[in-house]
């Protein structure tokens, strides 16, 4: 009962969480309704047992790219006004979206209700083994059946990453950046030198 | 405790139920009492390396001192300013006190004794803690101020990074002791080397865990690496327009943060419950006064580094966390699991 009682208040909260991220009209509130989903996807995700899944997605999501994203939105100079005015030049391009999407959704529901393909047999080959907690399960798998296909994300990601970095690398001269080996390095007798001039006469350095 | 309340007569959801209120009671109303001890504590240490006397009015030696803050702060005032966000102004304290009570649920204070025995525990804690942010962040923002402003860029960029180097050191740890449990990466420290309790023993874990007291620093925003409240640039950062019992809770939950990076210290590197020496003599004490002990001793460290060392300024602290603790800590995992591999040690 309690399960049911879970499941429809985190499936409800998501599905009203992620419409009101679409809906609200100050993007920072967006982000932040955006968080709950991903918060209640979560839950749902430990409900089902897989609460390794759950803790990564908070992790990574909530964690990490959703901070990035409220840190960029946080940013925006944000004009109301602005933002009504473009509603008619970008309306054809969104209608034209939400056609696409709405016939995705009518093709989806209309190819499950004809029955589902056949992807694989179930003879129980990607079935958990039984006393293997849930981490250990998806390592067993992700390191041995599906290897080349998790390194090969691993690389994509690497190479986007130093894609990103090469596009916005700029070489600026005349920084003066702070190097912190050299100042440890250097000692008292570099720098400063004791002198006791006569009366009178000055410091030649 | 849930065959207990069974023993009553309750069906086991109610058992259930009622036994873990209890728990979270157990939990959460000793912490609350000990973060406003360890706030007295924290000044009296400040102010002794200081050649000051502290706190020492209210109460004998002082040791009220908290409980009248807290009265002061709770008579006041709450003041909203007229072009904060106000909704998002008054949870975002909400979110920073809850998050700093929420990770306690899965660390272990004796054998076992543990309010939810998750087998993901370590990664609960890492989510949670990346939750505390957002209190941070939201404050910052809805404030509609310029410093509070500036503290919360400050704040997510700063926790960002650390984390990544803190995730590194974690998984250092779940290599050896083979299991995100806490429970059990506490028991896999028995004896780790001769007879030492704990990880921090081994000379290949002890650098992990320097970086990870580091980084434990820098992730509570604590000095030398409070730049979020950086009070000679910030006025007080992202807590500037806070008043009354919204800024109490800041306060509270900054401190539980900060007890918590010292348990889990405590229990990652320092044999958790487990008394230092692996001697049956040591085992008549029981398991939570140890776990007290190490976080009382974590948290002097923590004051000691904050009364002695001068703050970062935000590009060293930017170096250290990328430039420093992510290439060691990336290094140190392929070593120590490489090592691992070598000896046999997943056969």
């Amino acid at each position: 009962m309690i399960q049911a009682f879970a499941f429809y208040l985190f499936a409800t909260l998501m599905i009203a969480s992620g419409a009101i991220t679409i809906l609200a009209r100050n993007p920072v509130h967006s982000v932040l309704w955006l968080i709950l989903a991903f918060f209640n996807a979560a839950g749902l995700m430990v409900l089902a047992g897989a609460e390794f899944i759950a803790m990564l997605l908070v992790i990574v999501y909530v964690g990490a790219v959703a901070v990035l994203f409220l840190f960029v939105v946080m940013m925006l100079d944000i004009d109301f006004a602005e933002l009504r005015a473009g509603f008619i030049n970008n309306f054809p391009l969104g209608f034209v979206l939400a056609v696409v999407l709405l016939a995705e959704l009518v093709l989806g529901v209309g190819a499950y209700r004809a029955g589902s393909l056949p992807l694989g047999v179930a003879d129980g080959a990607g079935a958990a083994t039984a006393g293997l907690s849930n981490t250990a399960a998806i390592g067993a798998l992700l390191y041995s059946r599906y290897l080349f296909l998790f390194e090969a994300a691993g690389v994509i990601l690497l190479v986007a990453m130093i894609g990103a970095i090469v596009l916005t690398h700029r070489q600026r001269s005349g920084v003066r950046g702070q190097n912190i080996s050299k100042q440890v390095a250097r000692r008292p007798e570099d720098a400063t030198i004791n002198v006791q001039p006569e009366v009178g006469k000055g410091v030649q350095l | 405790m849930t065959e207990f309340f069974m023993g009553l007569g309750l069906s086991y959801g109610w058992a259930w139920g009622i036994s873990t209120v209890c728990g979270i009671l157990l939990i959460a109303l000793p912490l609350m009492l000990g973060v406003a001890m360890i706030i007295y504590a924290d000044r009296k240490i400040w102010a002794a390396m200081a050649l000051r006397r502290g706190p020492n009015v209210v109460g004998p030696l002082g040791l009220l001192q908290s409980f009248a803050d807290g009265l002061k702060v709770f008579l006041q005032e709450t003041i909203i300013p007229a072009a904060a966000n106000k909704g998002l102004f008054l949870i975002a304290p909400i979110i920073t006190f809850t998050v700093a009570l929420m990770a306690w649920a899965v660390i272990p204070f004796n054998s076992g004794a543990v309010l939810a025995n998750v087998n993901v525990g370590l990664l609960y804690v890492l989510a949670i803690s990346s939750l505390g942010v957002y209190g941070v962040v939201i404050a910052g923002w809805s404030s509609n101020s310029k410093y509070p402003f500036f503290s919360a860029m400050r704040a997510s960029a700063q926790m960002i990074s650390y984390e990544v180097s803190i995730g590194f050191i974690l998984i250092c740890v779940v290599l050896w002791a083979g299991t995100f449990n806490l429970n059990d990466i506490v028991k896999a420290q028995q004896g780790h080397v001769w007879i030492i309790n704990g990880f921090v023993a081994n000379p290949l874990l002890f650098p992990m865990w320097v970086m990870f007291l580091i980084s434990g620093m820098a992730e509570t925003a604590r000095a030398p690496f409070d730049l979020t409240e950086a009070e000679s640039e910030l006025v007080a950062g992202y807590q500037t327009e806070y008043s009354s019992m919204s800024f109490a809770l800041y306060w509270l939950g900054e401190y539980a943060n900060v007890l918590l990076m010292c348990a889990l210290n405590a229990t990652l590197f320092w044999g958790g419950w487990l008394p230092p020496l692996d001697l049956p003599i040591l085992y008549i004490v029981p398991g939570f006064v140890w776990l007290l002990l190490k976080i009382l001793f974590f948290f002097f460290v923590f004051s000691w580094v904050k009364a002695t060392v001068p703050r970062y300024r935000y590009d060293q602290l930017m170096r250290l966390g990328w430039k420093v603790f992510l290439p060691v800590s990336l290094l140190f995992v392929f070593v120590i699991s490489g090592y691992l591999m070598a000896t046999g040690h997943f056969a």
